[in-house]
């Protein structure tokens, strides 16, 4: 506030003068009062989509001035509609983000200690170029991997494709949607894709399971939401938290956390049991109805209630209600479902469900997509890929996987009994491992292995702190990208263009990718100059005009049948060509071939210890947009949910700051303030993931609240796909007081200033956070009971 | 359980509304005390002189434009964009009681200044005598304001009881602001302007009779004091939820210490039963009695402006 | 100008709290750092599990009989097109009595004039022939309505007629032109 009103103290003089030139015009002041205009309308208005997070909205950015002013839903884009979420409205913060990196760097100390220096374009990408032809030469290609996420690293995907690599993963998958997308695969045939095909708009019937619609911001998914809302839509959410969904369902399930594939046995024993399913519909389409009905023969709501301690009156009637509205009823199979280590059995029940409800393939339940076809850009055509991928070491291993694991590349990266590492450099493309992946601790030591790390970044990220070679890209708004054209409603192709020119010394991805494939002698996969005429080339080979896609950001196609009614075939892609009930694949590599509950799969908090979870705020799309400053202002800082009666037994305040320490005694580097609330389950606490951050440089963020990641040093791998369940963790609250108390009396703080800004205390250390560990609040939170 | 959250945080406004500073109650208190002085350098105009007043009492008056000005200054720190407070004067709105006080303040200094000159002894006007001779401007006015004296008196009255009143009225007119939210506050500003302009002038070098007069004028202007604070407590009480909310922030609220201590022990009971003490002992009401009324005069200020800007609306969730 | 009287229905049924209102308005107002003419308000009720929540996107209610109009000494705030609130900052001293008088604590100082802000139903698009507010057009749920209270035909009429709805603070008496669908 100072600075301000210092700032408008010495506007005064200008104010006094011009008050009383107003004096001497407009006497008495009788004149009007005109319309207050905040001058924010675009001189240009340019569509493109977002990249605030991976939906792609379709956005049109006013332009004045050369700073882009505001950012506004295109109404021609299908995904948006004219509308936006909060991050996509937000994008400015993140283009004039003041802590964003601006010239490219090489590092000049050891890993991790942040000591950087500025370097030219050239030098930068000399640096890579020799990297990446040393490490290939020495150790093949495959030993360079690629951490990818977000639009824009497709041109690093390409390059690292054109170079000979296949190690190119997305912590998307592994840790992310990876099960859900395996789980509906092995029973439809068919991934749900991104943007998901769920039909939420024409459901009568939707069941959200975890999933917090409304707090997960994925545009189109919400304005589907509030329609099916606004048409009548009956609401049913399972969530252990009283989510913003839930506030809108006409039955929340506050089951206990992990519960959830007991419901869902018990929701089919019900469905099953009396006959409520969709008869006509599994006899012309499906495969293992009669497994499936023997198998979930004891699967009672009453035996449900032991394990989700959800009424079993509760559990009939919501099942009836789903069987009431189908074909239209929606088993929402989530987004981020890496929960408990058995999520891909798990979106299997979701899937199977729906399969008894009918309703894939059918209106207000799984529609079918269509995509517009735009041919390739012609290249020589890639290298032949060496022969496995570095992720499982042991090809049994996670043998359903159909992609890279990151975490299975991370730990390729540790020399381990299997064999020498086989990974020896990475480039991270937009994706923030340290608080990505699970268990930090083996991020860290497995970047301490690498022989060259490069990161592409917009800001100063951990990972940024860690690299050999940082180069500063430009913002989604400042870059031409690869065309959209996803799989949707109806089929369209989207184009990112340069709103305005790259700030700073910024470079868009495709130029970077482009300049280091020309020293690394890939020339003949960059052919074209830029990534607009790249994007033209492909337009155009489909027939259809750029520069219409230019003015208008989209261009969309006729929809097919969306339906089975309508016409579209019932194709499933399955062994048996029907929707498995029964997967035989499964059963083949040894896993249950239907969804089975195994009590021992889920474990109880030990005493004084909560589950950690953690989701979204509507405002931030995980670290990603927690340093914008304009976002920040809705939601600065993460709070720990805390069960009201929990709280109370702990004495702990609302707005009391704690340190959560978890139960390998890892505690949290920051502090973060306790949210009381009867909106969380008293077995678990609950946070927005992307906080505590401690990089340095990005001032916005720093210190504020806690890293849900540092916590989650344990994790479950899913063994049919390698997903990294990280629902696991069990944590206790430490007083802010007694912890700063403690780090007073022991004279250290959180770490100096270049450990904390990388994340570690040391070289690696791993019992990093273990050292100061305050004393757990003594004689509270143990031997009582909590009641559900 | 209700529990709220919000995602505003504009300065000033959240988490508590907080838009007054020290200026506001500084600048009421000043503006009460000019309204005692005021007030009573009226009624003894009004009055037929048998003694010939003190010195600090005829020079008394000449604290009202000055302490007046002060208390404007005070109130120009506060504005947000001051260069603009000749707008004040642009503007005359009925429904504004501060637009109001920006015109009786306008109105306070000539009949204020005008009191203080003819009441200040000829003695000490020799040196701006040639100012003054007969004929001139200002001559003119010097004798038609000796002739006017009673006329002087009763605008001084009647300016110092609109400015006390308002005040109060300023603040009392704020329904969004329960605690405020009463007619009384009016009346209330008046006599404790009043009280703390008596006190003020027992501070001075006052003859015997004077201190005699203004000691059992303060008792009595105590008292009503009193019964006006209760009488404003009962009304928040018992009515609506918002202001029982409001009355209990001085019930067990954050405010209870500082009301019942400083304003009400110290400000009020105190010195009245001081000065009821000093006048059954025959005894001339003293400065110390006269210190703690200032003292509870600008306490009380102080916390209705920061009490009151905390007290809210109380949300309901049955509407909803 | 009579006969249009503007005003803001808001569906809470749809409404997810999400903000986008909030990110918007401030973009497309430019309003500074650190303010916000609108926001998220969330009332929780109940004990776990029973509980139930409101959830509201607030802003200025632009009241027929606002409280900040009545106290402003200098004609800065001031009823404009169509009965909505609007202030001139040419004429604000900053005194705060508006932000003191509104019992939606909607206001606030813009610390770069010194004046009085909060908001203005985004009457420079609703005038230069945008037939929507910033929030309104943004909003991904749909929940934010538009329009002329007094013609029957308008969709802010239509959904005061055919849904419940309720105000704020309705005993302040205040009139307000900002309602809540249940």
């Amino acid at each position: 506030m100072k600075r301000r009103e210092f700032i408008r103290m010495t506007s005064y003089g200008v104010a006094g003068t011009a008050a009383l030139s107003g004096v001497s015009s407009d006497w008495f002041g009788l004149y009007g009062n005109p319309t207050a205009d905040p001058g924010t309308e675009g001189e240009q208005v340019i569509p493109s989509f977002c990249e605030l997070c991976f939906w792609k909205c379709g956005i049109l950015a006013h332009v004045k001035d050369g700073r882009v002013t505001k950012i506004k839903g295109n109404p021609k884009d299908p995904l948006s509609k004219g509308h936006l979420c909060p991050r996509g409205a937000g994008g400015t913060g993140l283009l004039y983000d003041p802590d964003r990196l601006r010239r490219p760097m090489i590092r000049r100390d050891r890993r991790g200690t942040q000591e950087f220096e500025e370097v030219s374009w050239d030098a930068a990408l000399n640096e890579v170029a020799e990297n990446f032809e040393r490490i290939k030469s020495r150790y093949g290609a495959s030993a360079l991997a690629l951490f990818s996420h977000g639009y824009g690293g497709n041109w690093m995907k390409h390059l690292f494709h054109a170079y000979g690599s296949p190690n190119i993963a997305a912590p998307s998958y592994a840790q992310c949607r990876g099960p859900r997308d395996v789980g509906f695969d092995l029973t439809f045939g068919w991934g749900v894709g991104s943007p998901e095909r769920t039909d939420i708009k024409n459901s009568e019937c939707l069941v959200l399971i975890g999933s917090h619609l409304g707090e997960n911001m994925h545009n189109t998914q919400v304005q589907e939401f509030a329609e099916a809302i606004r048409n009548g839509a009956t609401v049913i959410t399972v969530d252990p938290r009283f989510s913003v969904a839930a506030s809108k369902s006409a039955e929340w399930l506050p089951i206990k956390p992990g519960a959830d594939i007991a419901l869902l046995l018990a929701w089919m024993n019900v469905i099953i049991g009396e006959g409520l399913y969709d008869g006509e519909y599994l006899s012309a389409y499906a495969y293992g109805f009669e497994q499936l009905q023997e198998h979930v023969k004891p699967y009672s709501p009453e035996w449900a209630y032991t394990r989700t301690g959800l009424d079993p009156d509760r559990i009939r009637r919501t099942a009836r209600m789903m069987a009431g509205a189908r074909p239209a009823t929606l088993v929402h199979p989530g987004r981020h479902v890496t929960w408990y280590g058995n999520d891909t059995q798990r979106s299997r029940a979701i899937a199977i469900l729906n399969a008894l409800l009918g309703s894939w393939g059918r209106k207000g339940g799984f529609f079918v997509p269509s995509s517009m076809e735009i041919p390739a850009y012609e290249y020589p055509g890639y290298l032949d890929h060496e022969a496995h991928v570095a992720d499982r070491p042991d090809p049994s291993q996670y043998p359903l996987a159909d992609q890279v694991l990151a975490q299975g590349v991370c730990n390729a990266t540790i020399p381990s009994g299997i064999g020498d590492s086989r990974i020896k450099g990475w480039m991270v493309y937009g994706s923030n491992l340290p608080t990505t992946l699970p268990n930090p601790e083996e991020t860290y030591r497995a970047i301490q292995e690498l022989d060259f790390l490069v990161s592409v970044d917009v800001l100063p990220a951990e990972i940024v702190g860690w690299s050999d070679v940082v180069l500063p890209e430009a913002t989604y708004l400042e870059r031409c990208d690869e065309v959209f054209t996803p799989a949707w409603r109806e089929p369209y192709v989207a184009v990112r263009q340069e709103v305005v020119p790259p700030m700073y010394e910024s470079k868009p991805g495709w130029w970077m990718a482009r300049e280091l494939g020309h020293r690394i002698g890939l020339t003949e996969f960059f052919p074209w100059e830029d990534s607009m005429e790249y994007a033209k080339t492909r337009v155009e080979a489909a027939g259809l005009d750029c520069d219409l896609l230019q003015r208008d950001g989209v261009i969309v196609g006729e929809p097919g049948p969306l339906y089975f009614e309508e016409g579209s075939p019932p194709v499933f892609y399955t062994a048996s060509g029907k929707i498995e009930l029964y997967s035989q694949r499964l059963a083949e590599n040894g896993f249950d071939p239907m969804p089975t509950w195994h009590d021992e799969e889920v474990e109880d908090p030990p005493q004084g210890y909560y589950r950690l979870l953690f989701g979204r705020s509507p405002v931030h799309t995980f670290g990603r947009t927690t340093n914008n400053r304009l976002l920040s202002e809705v939601m600065e800082e993460n709070g720990v949910w805390v069960n009201r009666k929990v709280a109370e037994r702990w004495g702990l305040r609302d707005g009391d700051r704690v340190y959560l320490q978890n139960q390998d005694g890892v505690r949290s580097t920051f502090s973060a303030p306790v949210k009381v609330t009867d909106r969380i389950h008293p077995d678990a606490v609950y946070m927005v993931h992307g906080y505590g951050r401690k990089a340095k440089k990005l001032k916005q963020v720093y210190g504020k609240g806690i890293d849900d990641a540092e916590l989650i040093t344990r994790y479950k791998t899913d063994p049919i796909m390698g997903g990294t369940g990280m629902n696991v963790n069990f944590v206790t609250f430490l007083r802010a007081e007694d912890v700063e108390a403690q780090q007073e009396a022991e004279g250290s703080s959180v770490g100096t200033e270049d450990e904390v800004a990388l994340g570690v205390g040391r070289d690696f250390d791993p019992v990093l956070n273990t050292r100061a560990a305050g004393k757990a609040l003594a004689g509270i939170g143990a031997g009582e009971e909590v009641a559900p | 359980m209700n529990e709220i959250t919000n995602t505003r945080h504009n300065h000033l406004i959240d988490p508590t509304m907080h838009v007054w500073g020290w200026e506001i109650p500084l600048y009421l208190f000043l503006g009460g005390l000019v309204a005692g002085i005021m007030i009573f350098a009226g009624l003894r105009a009004l009055r037929e002189e048998r003694e010939k007043p003190s010195l600090a009492l005829s020079l008394l008056p000449w604290t009202a434009p000055v302490a007046i000005s002060l208390g404007m200054f005070f109130l120009w720190l506060d504005l947000e964009h001051p260069f603009n407070a000749w707008r004040f004067y642009l503007a005359f709105k009925v429904t504004s009681p501060m637009s109001w006080g920006a015109w009786i303040l306008l109105g306070v200094y000539p009949v204020s200044i005008l009191l203080a000159w003819i009441d200040t002894p000829d003695s000490l006007k020799v040196p701006v005598a040639r100012w003054i001779a007969p004929g001139s401007t200002l001559g003119k006015l010097d004798t038609w304001s000796r002739e006017s004296r009673r006329l002087l008196g009763g605008l001084n009255i009647a300016m110092g009881a609109a400015l006390g009143i308002y005040t109060g009225v300023l603040l009392g007119t704020m329904a969004a602001r329960p605690l405020w939210n009463s007619a009384l506050l009016g009346p209330l500003f008046l006599v404790s302007g009043l009280s703390t302009g008596a006190a003020f002038m027992l501070l001075f070098g006052l003859s015997e009779r004077e201190r005699l007069f203004l000691g059992r004028a303060d008792m009595g202007l105590i008292s009503t004091e009193l019964i006006l604070l209760f009488l404003w407590i009962i009304g928040l009480a018992t009515g609506g939820s918002s202001s029982q909310g409001a009355v209990a922030m001085i019930f067990g609220g954050p405010y209870t210490a500082a009301f019942w201590t400083l304003v009400v022990a110290l400000g009020l009971l105190a010195p009245l039963v001081g000065e009821a003490l000093e006048l059954k002992h025959g005894a001339v009401p003293g400065k110390g009695t006269a210190i703690l009324v200032l003292l509870g005069g600008f306490a009380l200020r102080w916390i209705l402006v920061f009490a009151g800007q905390d007290s809210g609306w109380v949300t309901e969730i049955a509407m909803r | 100008m009579s006969d249009v009287r503007y005003g803001m229905v808001i569906d809470t049924m749809t409404c997810v709290g999400c903000a986008a209102c909030v990110i918007g308005c401030k973009t497309e107002n430019d309003t500074p750092e650190e303010y916000s003419r609108d926001w998220i308000y969330t009332l929780l009720q109940g004990v776990y599990p029973n509980v139930r929540m409101a959830i509201e996107s607030q802003r200025c209610n632009h009241c027929d009989n606002a409280p900040c109009v009545e106290v402003c000494p200098t004609g800065a705030s001031h009823y404009g097109a169509g009965g909505t609130v609007q202030l001139n900052p040419e004429k604000c001293s900053g005194c705060k009595a508006c932000i003191a008088a509104c019992p939606y604590e909607a206001r606030y100082i813009d610390p770069r004039s010194g004046a009085a802000d909060k908001c203005t139903f985004c009457m420079h698009r609703i005038e230069n022939g945008v037939p929507t507010t910033s929030c309104q057009e943004i909003c991904p749920t749909q929940s934010i309505h538009f329009g002329n209270l007094d013609d029957p035909d308008s969709e802010v009429s239509r959904l005061l007629a055919t849904r419940e709805w309720y105000v704020l603070r309705p005993d302040a008496g205040t009139k307000p032109k900002h309602f809540y669908l249940r």
